[in-house]
């Protein structure tokens, strides 16, 4: 294991994460602190997987499109993980809800929906294995640009080796970080997050910003769980696979205390630590003892314990969650 | 939806918030609610097994109490008591988030604070067996247990007193770590049910310390202890927050904390004891998840009742016989539709969290009914009228 190929497992580690924080952000700058993020992010793998499914058994045996390949679970992922959202979206604020109940409930609801789908699509496909595999449509996300020149090859591994949902995943980060900072509409949903009667006072439709932050962060949450299935996995769905990433991505939006730009590097270290785990099991339980991965699985967590910690303490504004985050907003009740 | 706009002067939909709802006419709503969430479900079920769907429901409500004995269904009294440990259990954590809810404390931890609590009782099983008196054992269990809980409760709760640190996310960070610590200590101590495995087998299944530490089951029955400590918890802590001067400040910080300053009270010393509470009352759940129920322990000892608890202390507005009532009905759900998926080949029990989903999101909706008016002003002839 070398230090290339360790850095491209960070990444692809990571880009799930990265997929489900950016969302997460842009959900939480409208106020809405979504805890479905998990339930979303296994219901945009399973709609993808869905999707493929039947497009690839539509096919019997012709070679697949690699356009409709790449387009109907992409799209199939984003409907879904949009539905999601929008149930959580009618009910915290069309029924005024708590939204970390709702949000647990849709997790509750998500992760059930993607095994269940999961189930039964492996029964459909008469396989022996308990999972699905659609390498077909695996391989088409795994494509990668044209290899590097032989001297620089380790620089083309780590910058090209991916999918382009990768790259998908950071341009998502970085124009984010973009709208929210430098454009009107990032900062009126700014402004709906840390305080919702003071902008509903200068006219921002309060309503339609958190509905549309709160839709539009399910889709990009959405993805990551697309990224997982089918760059990460290659086109498989084992419904245990996903494991906690959801709430890590809950984690990273702490760490990276509320900015994208700054997720990319909080999910690719996340990432780093959990494939250090992995991969130094051996070595470092003959010095240490058994267990030792658990530790750098815990890691993630302690150090954005650390960070909300930290940030609580220096209590500088521009490093708070939003003000109004979590709580529900009703015009008449002032 | 009130703030479409739209030329007209008034909105086609007015909410308005309501004044207390007599109490029959708030439990008919969430009894729709929940009729509503069932005929959803059925529907769905149908759908998949093209079976009858009253045959669905049938079989959902007999076979959870029922099994079949030469050729015919007989009530079976085993499959009541596991519900009703099942109702217990998922009560005692909806009961230890209570007071922190109360206080407004957002305690998404509960899960991380019940496995540290079936933490402590199993790891003094495991190593002190046989080492001590079993009356010393007992009694280390109960307290590691609640030692356990308490401290995955309190350290959030010191940093959210002293610096105001977001405790929905610190809490819920925490269940990880505990999860990952559990994880840990099998392995590393080799607790393991064989090298390498994450979990423990049953402890003290056999031998010369067969059930020891184990909770005694009463009248022949396992899990009647188990029933036994959540009734007392729930009288106590009923009591507790109703009539004590502690409960008292609960509500006090709860309802504003501005207000609780005003009158004296200790706010961060209000807010560190409860969560010790609460923390501890998770703990004491872990203590009877492992010594009444599991025997065991692995990262999956809690399964996700911490979070179904939330949901379940929220929807009951603290009351505790409503709690019970909506532990139950999860329980139902959770427990029916594993029937279902042994009857019918279609159905997985995943189908269960898609089910119980479903019926959270009613109830959940149904709230709003209950709190808001809304009064439809239609267009043409502004006539006005209620539409629930």
């Amino acid at each position: 294991m070398n230090i290339v190929s360790m850095i491209v497992a960070a990444v692809q580690q990571g880009i799930p994460l990265l997929f489900g924080a950016t969302g997460e952000i842009v959900t939480e700058k409208s106020g809405n602190l979504n805890l479905g993020i998990p339930g979303i992010m296994y219901v945009g793998g399973i709609s993808g997987i869905v999707g493929s499914f039947l497009y690839e058994n539509s096919l019997h045996g012709a070679p697949i499109n690699p356009f409709l390949g790449v387009f109907i679970p992409l799209i199939c992922s984003l409907f879904g993980s949009s539905l999601m959202g929008l149930i959580y979206c009618f009910l915290t604020i069309t029924l005024r809800a708590n939204q970390n109940v709702t949000g647990l409930a849709l997790t509750t609801f998500g992760t059930g929906l993607g095994s269940y789908l999961g189930q039964s699509l492996t029964k459909l496909a008469h396989s022996e294995t308990p999972d699905i595999s659609l390498i077909a449509t695996g391989s088409l996300f795994r494509k990668s640009f044209p290899v590097f020149p032989e001297k620089i090859r380790w620089l083309g591994n780590i910058l090209f080796s991916y999918g382009f949902l990768t790259y998908l995943a950071i341009f998502i980060a970085l124009f984010a970080a973009y709208f929210l900072k430098r454009t009107r509409p990032g900062l009126h949903l700014r402004a709906v997050g840390e305080n919702p009667a003071t902008a509903d006072a200068v006219g921002i439709n309060v309503t339609a910003y958190k509905y549309g932050a709160t839709i539009i962060g399910a889709a990009i949450a959405g993805l990551g769980g697309l990224h997982f299935v089918m760059e990460y996995l290659g086109g498989l769905w084992s419904s245990a696979g996903f494991g906690d990433r959801g709430w890590l991505a809950i984690a990273i939006v702490i760490f990276a205390i509320w900015r994208p730009n700054l997720a990319i590097l909080g999910s690719i270290l996340f990432g780093g630590l959990y494939i250090l785990g992995v991969k130094l099991t051996g070595p470092i339980a003959s010095i240490f003892g058994a267990g030792t991965t658990d530790i750098f699985k815990m890691m993630p967590y302690v150090v954005t314990i650390i960070v909300l910690i930290i940030s609580s303490i220096r209590n500088r504004r521009e490093n708070q969650p939003p003000a109004s985050l979590g709580l529900p907003y009703f015009r008449e009740d002032r | 939806m009130n703030e479409t706009k739209k030329k007209v002067s008034e909105p086609l939909l007015q909410i308005s918030k309501r004044d207390a709802m007599p109490w029959w006419k708030s439990y008919l709503v969430r009894a729709a609610a929940i009729l509503l969430a069932l005929l959803i479900s059925g529907i769905i079920t149908a759908a998949l097994t093209k079976a009858n769907i009253f045959v669905l429901y049938k079989t959902m409500f007999v076979n959870t109490l029922a099994v079949v004995k030469k050729n015919k269904l007989v009530f079976s009294v085993t499959k009541l008591w596991t519900i009703l440990q099942e109702v217990a259990i998922l009560l005692c954590v909806a009961l230890a988030l209570t007071p922190a809810f109360r206080m407004h404390f957002w305690n998404i931890g509960a899960e991380g604070q019940v496995l540290m609590g079936a933490f402590g009782c199993a790891a003094v099983l495991i190593t002190l067996t046989g080492k001590v008196p079993v009356p010393v054992l007992v009694l280390l269990m109960i307290v590691a247990s609640i030692v356990g809980g308490a401290l995955w409760g309190v350290i959030p709760a010191i940093f959210k007193a002293f610096f105001g640190t977001n405790e929905t996310l610190f809490t819920l960070m925490m269940n990880y770590v505990a999860a990952q610590l559990i994880s840990f200590s099998i392995l590393h101590f080799g607790w393991g049910a064989s090298k390498g495995m994450n979990y423990t087998g049953v402890i003290n299944l056999l031998g010369a310390n067969k059930r020891v530490g184990w909770f005694p089951s009463i009248f022949g029955q396992q899990y009647l202890m188990n029933i036994l400590i959540v009734a007392v918890l729930t009288v106590l802590l009923y009591v507790y927050l109703k009539y004590s001067k502690h409960g008292y400040e609960i509500s006090v910080v709860g309802e504003s904390e501005n207000t609780a300053r005003y009158i004296g009270v200790n706010v961060k010393k209000v807010i560190i004891r409860t969560m010790i509470l609460s923390g501890a009352l998770c703990g004491i759940s872990g203590l009877v998840l492992v010594a009444g129920t599991d025997h065991s322990l692995s990262t999956g000892t809690a399964g996700g009742r911490g979070f179904t608890a939330i949901m379940v202390t929220w929807l009951a507005h603290f009351n505790p016989a409503y709690m019970a009532l909506t532990s139950f009905l999860i329980v139902f759900v959770e427990r029916g539709t594993k029937e279902l998926s042994t009857a019918y080949a279609q159905i997985s029990d995943n189908l269960a969290d898609v089910l119980v989903g479903i019926v959270l999101f009613c109830i959940i909706g149904c709230e709003f009914f209950i709190n808001y008016r809304v009064r439809v002003h239609l267009p043409k002839n502004r006539k006005e009228g209620k539409a629930e």
